[in-house]
């Protein structure tokens, strides 16, 4: 049997258990410095859909007006509302951004680069995201707030629709790669058409019911009714100030970071070159894997920047009377095809 | 004691502290976040006895939706605790006998339960004979098979108590206005504009 925790478990007797932590260190350090470019690209990419400058004053470009704000954001006084509940107020940005986080972990970056490297790795990604809400929920309740609440309760019922069709998109790859080991998913995508054989092309309504799904799950634009600044002010965010705030933005940032990576290692092939060819295959395959990231990512900052937010009822709509049903249908169908196949060949 | 031990008593003591807050914390939103402690150390035993698909499967389901909608409905509900603990001692000795019976049912278990030698050949094996087959390909062998009526049924029984709680709660009211999506969508610009010439001072 696979020795579920043997990046755990097994390194206390066999490995050190430093080499481990070093792992960890290495992954969240160089995860907050993309998150961090990625907040600066994502409001340059808004600010120039909109013909303004964006962030420009700090460093060159303003390339470290993330980390100033990060400096503000610390050193400013946190302050918590009376009436709130504050030991749930506190937990729930540290809920939010630790399991944002820790979800990281079995996210193969290159060919057995990654902290772990769990058979099941796409339901420990599932069952992560599936708890983000938490955050979101005990925020909203803590603050003791209705514009909070509203928020909460608006995000509650968002990510768990919304699950449901991602679930099963997931479902229709596990089918065709056989595995929900992330590595052994993007290996099976591997194919003699290159770029063409990546599972975005035959599985291809399931790429779009994916990534729009996915900015729902991670209350973007036009899905982040949850913090709706025009009728909600920030949402479940609304009381909370300085950390417990960097934390919650953070721990968005993160989570949707982590559902770029999944949709670059479910339909774009992870770290495979586009080409098994020279030149492309002379890079290394951590450089195609943020090269996707920042790709799928760009297309997040696109929607964020075009597309007008959804009514509440539209939403509801989008994701139980279509995507549902069509995520439904493509699961029949990739099962009978799959199953055709070994009948046939 | 191996490093295994050591996270099944971590585990096993929170799962046991946890579900004991769960009844006794006066807030019912920490009891529901207790809850799903509990359920996450329940985890945790699973990934112990290498059954790791269960595990993610219990974090999927009951703290990813289950729990969700406890939470849900008890932050929603304004509970009053006084009047929820004035019946108490009433149901006192009920409570009391069923939980006897529990506890004697769980000695049971330990002590009078045995199986027939003849049983073993019929069970479905659900350990995986194979080494290299993933505990997930292993339900699945054995759901698929030798289980799929009891699957299909509990699937149907599912789908039925779904179906009834959206029957009890769908009130279409008389006279609202709904959105036809359809309708919207396929409306084209004849149908909605009209070209008039006004004369001036005439009006419509």
């Amino acid at each position: 049997m696979m020795d579920f925790f043997w990046t755990n478990i097994w390194p206390w007797l066999t490995w050190s258990p430093i080499l481990i932590a070093f792992q960890s260190l290495a992954l969240l350090v160089s995860l907050l410095i993309l998150v961090a470019f990625l907040l600066y690209a994502d409001r340059k990419i808004w600010a120039a859909v909109q013909i303004r400058r964006g962030p420009n004053v700090v460093g060159p470009f303003g390339l470290w007006q993330s980390f100033a704000d990060m400096i503000k954001f610390v050193t400013k006084e946190v302050i918590i509302p009376s009436g709130s509940n504050k030991v749930v107020f506190l937990m729930a940005p540290l809920v939010s951004s630790v399991l944002a986080l820790s979800a990281w972990a079995v996210i193969p970056i290159n060919e057995g680069w990654g902290v772990a490297s769990l058979n099941v790795g796409i339901l420990y990604i599932f069952a992560i995201s599936s708890l983000e809400v938490y955050g979101v929920i005990l925020g909203g309740w803590a603050s003791n707030s209705k514009y909070a609440f509203l928020g909460a309760l608006r995000s509650a019922a968002q990510m768990i629709s919304y699950e449901v069709s991602i679930g099963f998109v997931i479902v229709t790859v596990l089918l065709c790669a056989g595995s929900l080991n992330l590595t052994d998913i993007v290996n099976a995508q591997k194919g003699q058409y290159g770029m063409f054989s990546w599972y975005w092309l035959p599985l291809f309504p399931m790429f779009i019911v994916f990534f729009i799904s996915a900015l729902a799950e991670t209350n973007r634009p036009p899905f982040d009714l949850p913090e709706a600044e025009s009728e909600l002010v920030a949402g479940f965010m609304v009381e909370y100030s300085s950390t417990p705030y960097l934390l919650f933005m953070l721990g968005e940032y993160v989570a949707i970071l982590l559902m770029c990576a999944l949709t670059t290692i479910l339909f774009l092939g992870g770290w495979l070159p586009p080409f098994d060819v020279a030149p492309f295959n002379w890079l290394p395959g951590v450089f195609w894997f943020v090269f996707k990231l920042c790709f799928v990512f760009f297309f997040f900052a696109m929607v964020k920047a075009i597309v007008p937010r959804y009514r509440y009822d539209q939403l509801m709509r989008l994701g139980w009377k279509v995507f549902l049903p069509l995520s439904l249908f493509m699961v029949v169908v990739v099962a009978s095809v799959l199953q055709y196949q070994k009948v046939v060949g | 004691m191996s490093v295994v031990n050591v996270f099944f008593y971590i585990f096993a003591t929170t799962l046991v502290v946890s579900s004991l807050l769960v009844i006794t914390s006066r807030n019912p939103v920490y009891s529901v976040i207790f809850l799903i402690m509990a359920f996450f150390n329940a985890a945790g035993l699973f990934i112990l006895l290498h059954a790791e698909f269960l595990a993610m499967i219990l974090v999927i389901v009951y703290v990813g939706a289950v729990a969700v909608l406890f939470l849900f409905v008890v932050m929603m509900l304004d509970i009053d605790f006084a009047e929820l603990r004035s019946g108490y001692m009433k149901y006192m000795p009920l409570g009391v006998l069923f939980g006897i019976g529990l506890f004697a049912e769980l000695g049971l278990l330990f002590k009078a339960w045995t199986l027939p030698a003849d049983v073993a050949k019929n069970i479905a094996t659900p350990v995986p004979k194979d080494e290299a087959i993933t505990n997930t390909e292993a339900i699945g062998r054995v759901l698929y098979t030798d289980y799929v009526l009891f699957f299909q049924t509990a699937g149907l029984i599912l789908l039925v108590a779904m179906i009834g709680a959206i029957i009890l709660t769908l009130h279409h009211k008389k006279g609202v206005k709904r959105q036809n999506i359809a309708e919207q969508v396929g409306r084209k610009r004849e149908d909605a504009i009209e070209m008039v010439k006004v004369e001036s001072g005439k009006g419509l």
